[in-house]
């Protein structure tokens, strides 16, 4: 199984196309494959009756936000034990890797929390974000988006889902110099992929209780490509009867989005790779920023929940940084393992804090450590 | 119109065009509303019969023939000297098959191509893979007018979400990932390619920072995905960057994409001319018109070397409110109105669109997109009664 999905990894599509028939076959078992649930938690407990999660704490702020989650964690007593394990990047065969002690944690817990990376400058790699999706096959990037009551942005209400083809599209790394001053990119769009993360949409839509899925999409300029994506969506939608399944054009999306988002917010869209990164960072730009969204990237052998925001050196051990972001992500994460009655309540403390206003961090206006929130949510446990 | 400043800024734009000039093609197309520009260059000025310039009026599809309908009767009322060509392209499926599609778009392209000049609504496309090409897209890379231009500003009176938007979206219109270049490889493997040539991006950044001088901005902005295509991207952004020491009277910076349309939603403020790729434009372009009361109200203008065609900023069909008499024709006018400008008729211009930015002020005429519950038809009419009064 492992050599026929590193065959869907962007790196190696070279191979995919030298073997045609090889990729045809390929594309049958898959879709058998996916018959039931996509991206199914398979984690186990321990003896003690607890998950164990790798935790990436990451750069700068990442340690002190990881604090904060972490004492919400054991306040609430989720039946979680945290393994944290180092990403630091290494160079293997001249390509951007992470040390094998971290791989191996994650495919063990098949569940992982990670904080902000920075991606070193100049030294050749590749950014780890991209390394951890690749290693991972993680092919679904979820982006909720919810108005934090508290934080006033010229938008109230807000709450959106998105997700988004995380492995190929316009980022499939696929680039060449035809003569000099002319580039070629290569946006690539396949069945197998498409159908993936349509599937887990529609599922997803179905877990989280929304009854309507749309695709965005530009079929009329990219006929073949995006027309694929659609065509996709509009045949698997009928495996899913009890949900309403409709097409938008991006430009469409884009406007309507950011004159009102409340029509949004009973769907969940679905696109791929570059308008799901443009629209998604957009929906956050609705709700007040990178720190207020979580984001989960979602494969079938494990997923990952991460901050998106920045790893913020500047405020970095001056216990300043706001852990919301991390947080929520959290919160997403205890769903997908099925603990969702942990992350409820998780949850209504952690939104009434922000609610209230009393006790908030600097970038929202207020005035308060990263502990004195962090203990502020726990009294509300 | 014609303030000391622009005065200033054309001639600072003479001479920052100077060094740039080694590049082949090199020609500042750049003033839309500096008469002064357009007067110097006889490469837009086509030519005068009868005392009227001839123009090609394209109504496009949806909303299209309505808004047409009121420029028409709003120049007219002004005495405006021009004559239209029009021609009734259109690009949904079930036209009449009297209309032969193909041959009203030939039509239109050799029309453009005479008179130089062309007001334009928006076409439709179909989505399916059967359906022809886009006519919007085929258009501009027919005629090769590779600048297109958004003009984002609140209009006063027009409560929005957003206050104090004065952006400007310069988008490159001929290349990118609209190149229609596609394959399949395999069964259920599409290929789809983004072209960016030295040369195009060249072009879009000079055409930006002109444009900034010309019109007195401060800043360039160019919105890009270097981080990821390194190769596409970068060559964009490294060109700009190039380009950008020619004008040292500007602010030169880019941004990411997915932040700037972040940036756009939450501190648009922070904006003045951006220029991008070809679906960059297109995504950007929409959350801007958004933030000012949508594609109703957001001019626009598409430039080449030899052509120049004015159509709304945001471009959205509307066949949804199509012949129910909603439709807002703000924005075409008001790319009519740049449009005289661009021929040096200032004054019909000004007294045309303060007329409807009156109208809008006061509040009491709106068509349902902008809050109030007029046709197209009441709005045209109060802008004609205050144009009627101002003289």
């Amino acid at each position: 199984m492992l050599a026929l999905r590193s065959i869907a990894a962007p790196a190696q599509r070279q191979f995919c196309r030298a073997a045609p028939r090889a990729a045809v076959t390929l594309s049958f078992q898959n879709s058998r494959r996916y018959s039931d649930q996509v991206a199914k938690f398979t984690g186990t407990k321990d003896s003690n009756g607890n998950y164990t999660v790798s935790l990436i704490e990451g750069d700068g702020i990442g340690p002190e936000i990881a604090v904060a989650v972490k004492d919400i964690f054991a306040a609430a007593k989720t039946p979680i034990t945290w393994e944290p394990i180092n990403v630091d990047p290494i160079l293997k065969d001249g390509k951007t890797a992470i040390p094998d002690a971290a791989i191996e944690s994650i495919k063990r817990n098949k569940i992982a929390l990670k904080g902000p990376l920075a991606t070193p400058i100049g030294k050749g790699h590749v950014s780890l974000n991209l390394t951890l999706r690749r290693t991972f096959n993680l092919f679904a990037n979820l982006r909720p988006c919810r108005s934090v009551a508290g934080y006033k942005t010229p938008y109230d209400n807000v709450d959106t889902v998105l997700i988004r083809e995380n492995t190929e599209g316009e980022y499939s790394g696929i680039e060449h110099v035809v003569v000099d001053g002319v580039v070629q990119s290569i946006k690539l769009i396949t069945r197998e992929a498409s159908e993936r993360v349509l599937r887990y949409a529609f599922q997803h839509a179905q877990s989280i209780g929304r009854k309507k899925v749309r695709v965005v999409h530009k079929a009329t300029i990219m006929k073949m490509s995006d027309g694929l994506f659609l065509s996709v969506a509009r045949n698997l939608a009928k495996e899913f009867p009890d949900i309403e399944f409709d097409a938008e054009l991006l430009d469409n999306t884009c406007l309507k989005m950011t004159t009102d988002p409340l029509p949004y917010n009973d769907k969940v869209l679905v696109m791929p790779n570059l308008y799901g990164d443009i629209l998604s960072d957009m929906c956050a730009g609705l709700i007040g920023g990178l720190g207020l969204t979580p984001s989960g990237n979602i494969g079938d052998e494990c997923s990952i929940f991460e901050a998106v925001h920045g790893s913020a050196p500047d405020i970095a051990g001056k216990g300043l940084a706001n852990p919301t972001a991390l947080l929520l992500s959290s919160m997403m994460m205890l769903r997908h393992m099925g603990l969702g009655d942990y992350a409820d309540r998780i949850e209504k403390a952690a939104f009434a804090t922000l609610a209230e206003g009393k006790v908030l961090t600097g970038d929202l206006g207020g005035k308060s450590s990263t502990s004195q929130f962090t203990s502020a949510i726990i009294e509300k446990l | 119109m014609l303030s000391r400043n622009t005065r200033v800024a054309s001639r600072l734009l003479r001479a920052a065009a100077q060094p740039a000039n080694r590049i082949n093609g090199a020609r500042t197309f750049a003033s839309v509303s500096d008469p002064a520009q357009t007067l110097q260059s006889d490469i837009f000025k086509p030519t005068k019969y009868g005392g009227k310039y001839t123009v090609t009026l394209i109504p496009g599809d949806g909303i299209g023939a309505e808004v047409a309908e009121s420029v028409k009767t709003i120049f007219k009322a002004d005495n405006v000297p021009i004559t239209w060509e029009q021609i009734d392209v259109t690009g949904l499926d079930d036209a009449t098959a009297t209309i032969r599609t193909e041959d009203t778009f030939a039509e239109a392209v050799a029309s453009l191509r005479r008179n130089k000049l062309g007001l334009k609504g928006i076409l439709h496309t179909p989505i399916s893979r059967s359906g022809h090409s886009s006519f919007n897209v085929a258009l501009r890379q027919e005629l090769d007018i590779y600048a297109s231009i958004s003009l984002v500003k609140n209009i006063p009176g027009l409560q929005t979400r957003h206050k104090d938007v004065d952006l400007c979206i310069i988008r490159e219109n001929t290349e990118g990932e609209y190149s229609g270049l596609e394959h399949q490889s395999v069964p259920g493997v599409v290929e789809s390619l983004k072209i960016i040539t030295r040369a195009k991006s060249e072009r879009i950044a000079k055409f930006a920072f002109s444009f900034a001088l010309a019109n007195n901005r401060k800043k360039v902005t160019c919105i890009h995905k270097a981080n990821i295509m390194k190769l596409a991207d970068g060559l964009f952004r490294g060109t700009f960057n190039r380009l950008a020491k020619d004008f040292p009277q500007l602010e030169a910076n880019d941004m990411i994409v997915d932040n700037a349309s972040m940036q756009c939603v939450s501190r648009p403020q922070q904006f003045d001319v951006m220029v991008m790729p070809n679906l960059y434009g297109g995504i950007l372009s929409n959350i801007a018109a958004a933030l000012v009361g949508g594609p109703g109200v957001v001019p626009g203008c598409n430039m080449g070397r030899d052509v120049a065609v004015f159509e709304p900023g945001c471009r959205h069909v509307g066949l949804d409110i199509k012949g129910k008499d909603q439709a807002n024709p703000t924005a075409l006018l008001l790319s009519g109105t740049m449009l005289l400008r661009h021929l040096g008729l200032d004054e019909h211009a000004n007294r045309i669109s303060n007329a409807v930015y009156d109208v809008i002020a006061q509040g009491k005429v709106r068509t349902p997109d902008m809050g109030g519950n007029s046709t197209n038809h009441e709005f045209t009419r109060a802008i004609l009664d205050s144009m009627e009064k101002a003289l």
